[in-house]
């Protein structure tokens, strides 16, 4: 456990992720996981928990729940058994959820996560199962009654369970972000976070050192790695001060609200774990033969600490920089794009972690999303490289491709952008400015050469306001040195 | 354990069944009954027995990961007691 305090008091968290298959198809039934199509569209007789209806278990979200398994190194289950979780709710049509509990598809594990200092931590995986989504309850535009759109019923789903090895809200987000990495990396999940393929449920607990566990509450259904950050540093707060004030943790459910960035209780658990769990009838054990875990595991792509690893070795980058790109498999396949492209990662490197992620940033847009593509990114590094524009012009040519004007050379074309590199011109405007500086000229020649180098700026300034940023900034500085020599 | 009105009442709740107090006596007896029997079987040694999670000697068998059921929204939704803009329609939920 975390031995990092705060106030005093040492925070303990544990995660429960719900990550959503992307198959084609159900767990159960042959419905399609299709979203954004008119409610109910995608909700069978199966799904609806209809009578005489029997599941039939989709083979890809068992394959899949097997990846990550052997992505995790953990033991994976040679036999599974689905159960009943037994719980009334609107948007649950059979009165329970098809899910596993005594013997899941994924057993104990381990995931690796980067702390921002550069050491490592492993968080530990209690497992992870085989579940059914639920349908959604719509609450708005039903005037006082709600809405039950069961398209997302039946949606395979893997819960994974950590062990409660995580000590602050960063090293939460780090998980979570890790795990994130793993399942899209693998293809077993899109990973889009806001149509809710990735949920948190996080447990806290606050204890003084050395003594016993917190009582812990859940903030349940997060859907973002900003609210998770927000949602437990505000939950850690509220411990220490009931704690603090002599009060009583109580165990409960809240749920938190991103918008105004508070939480409330939800419910308390007292009919807690009374789900009555056993054995679905409907349901035979699922075996997973050694042949079939031997296959997939042979196909298993690259992995995010592998592509860290080959970035750092096969780029150049920095452990940090190489973290940062392997992160999320659409960096990285962005920066690789960009870096066959431009032909240099570590122009292309500087870009995806700069210019590109502050512009995504502040329109809070993914970078699959990004209006400058990795092959125009590709294209203004060639640019670069080969003297056409300079890094100043550089900005100024991403702007223009970001706001939809067209491909980097197209750009720099239309805009007549291209770095001067008639020597006789430039010359003729050097001379110029040189000529209607007679001051400054003095002041340069009569300074020693510590102090020319700074009064050279000014010249330099000129010149490139003079040519609109145009000039090679590195031509431009020779030419001055030879022409104000005294 | 032992099985009275208490429990019959919690568990009723739990499965949302109404059972009456007057039928409570009579199903706790009855269930008492049953849990006899179970502790019987309890008696018996299992230790070299794997539990059991079906009576069936076979495994699940997988299907393909295909779209293969029809869009049955329209026929569905006119059976549900309120229906609006293609929702079944429930009391209010809160939570």
């Amino acid at each position: 456990m975390s031995s990092s305090l705060h106030n005093g008091w040492e925070v303990v968290i544990g995660l429960e992720v719900h990550v959503q298959l992307a198959t084609r198809s159900k767990i159960f039934s042959g419905a399609s996981t299709a979203t954004g199509d008119a409610p109910n569209s995608h909700a069978s007789l199966i799904d609806l928990g209809m009578p005489g209806t029997l599941p039939v278990v989709n083979k890809e979200a068992i394959r899949n729940a097997v990846r990550f398994g052997l992505a995790i190194n953990a033991d994976i289950g040679r036999r599974s058994v689905f159960e009943r979780k037994n719980y009334f709710y609107p948007d649950l049509p059979k009165g329970y959820q098809t899910t596993q509990l005594a013997e899941p598809i994924v057993g104990a594990g381990e995931v690796v996560i980067q702390l921002e200092d550069g050491r490592e931590k492993t968080v530990r995986i209690h497992h992870a199962h085989l579940e059914e989504d639920a349908g959604k309850s719509l609450h708005e535009d039903f005037h006082g009654q709600t809405g039950i759109d069961l398209n997302r019923a039946g949606t395979p789903l893997i819960e994974i369970v950590s062990e409660p090895d995580m000590g602050n809200a960063e090293e939460a987000v780090a998980f979570a972000r890790k795990l994130h990495a793993i399942v899209t990396s693998l293809g077993v999940c899109d990973g889009d976070m806001s149509q809710g393929n990735m949920r948190f449920d996080v447990n806290i607990s606050v204890r003084r050192p050395g003594e016993p566990l917190g009582t812990r509450t859940e903030t349940k259904n997060l859907n973002s790695f900003r609210f998770m950050e927000k949602a437990i540093k505000l939950e850690v707060e509220r411990q220490i001060d009931v704690l603090e004030d002599g009060g009583k943790i109580v165990q409960e459910t809240r749920l938190y609200n991103g918008e105004t960035n508070t939480a409330r209780s939800m419910r308390t658990k007292e009919d807690a774990n009374d789900y009555r769990y056993f054995p679905c009838p409907d349901l035979l054990p699922v075996l997973v033969s050694e042949e079939e875990i031997d296959t997939l595991r042979a196909e298993l792509p690259e992995l995010p600490d592998a592509r860290q690893a080959r970035y750092v070795e096969q780029y150049q980058l920095s452990d940090y920089d190489a973290g940062l790109l392997s992160g999320s498999i659409a960096t990285a396949r962005y920066f690789e794009a960009a870096a066959q492209h431009g032909g240099d990662a570590k122009l292309a490197a500087n870009w995806v972690m700069g210019e590109l992620a502050a512009r995504l940033n502040s329109e809070d847009k993914d970078i699959a999303d990004s209006p400058v593509s990795a092959e125009q990114l590709g294209q203004l590094i060639l640019r670069l490289k080969d003297g056409t524009i300079s890094s100043k012009i550089a900005k100024q040519v991403f702007e223009a491709c970001w706001n939809g004007e067209g491909d980097p050379d197209a750009i720099i074309e239309a805009k007549g952008l291209k770095q001067m590199s008639d020597t006789g011109e430039l010359e003729k405007i050097v001379d110029q400015v040189i000529a209607d500086s007679p001051a400054q000229v003095e002041d340069y020649r009569s300074a020693d050469d510590a102090k020319r180098k700074k009064k050279i700026g000014y010249f330099v300034g000129q010149v490139m306001k003079a040519t609109q940023g145009k000039a090679n900034p590195q031509q431009v500085n020779q030419l001055l040195q030879q022409k104000l020599a005294p | 354990m032992a099985i009275d009105s208490q429990v019959v009442a919690r568990v009723a709740h739990l499965a949302r069944l109404q059972v009456d107090d007057g039928e409570s006596e009579a199903l706790s007896e009855r269930l008492n009954e049953i849990l006899g029997m179970v502790d019987q079987l309890q008696q018996a040694d299992v230790s070299d027995v794997e539990p059991l999670a079906h009576p069936l000697e076979v495994s699940q068998p997988l299907r393909d990961d295909r779209v293969t059921e029809p869009d049955v929204r329209d026929k569905v939704l006119p059976i549900a007691p309120a229906s609006e803009e293609g929702c079944f329609l429930v009391p209010r939920v809160i939570e």
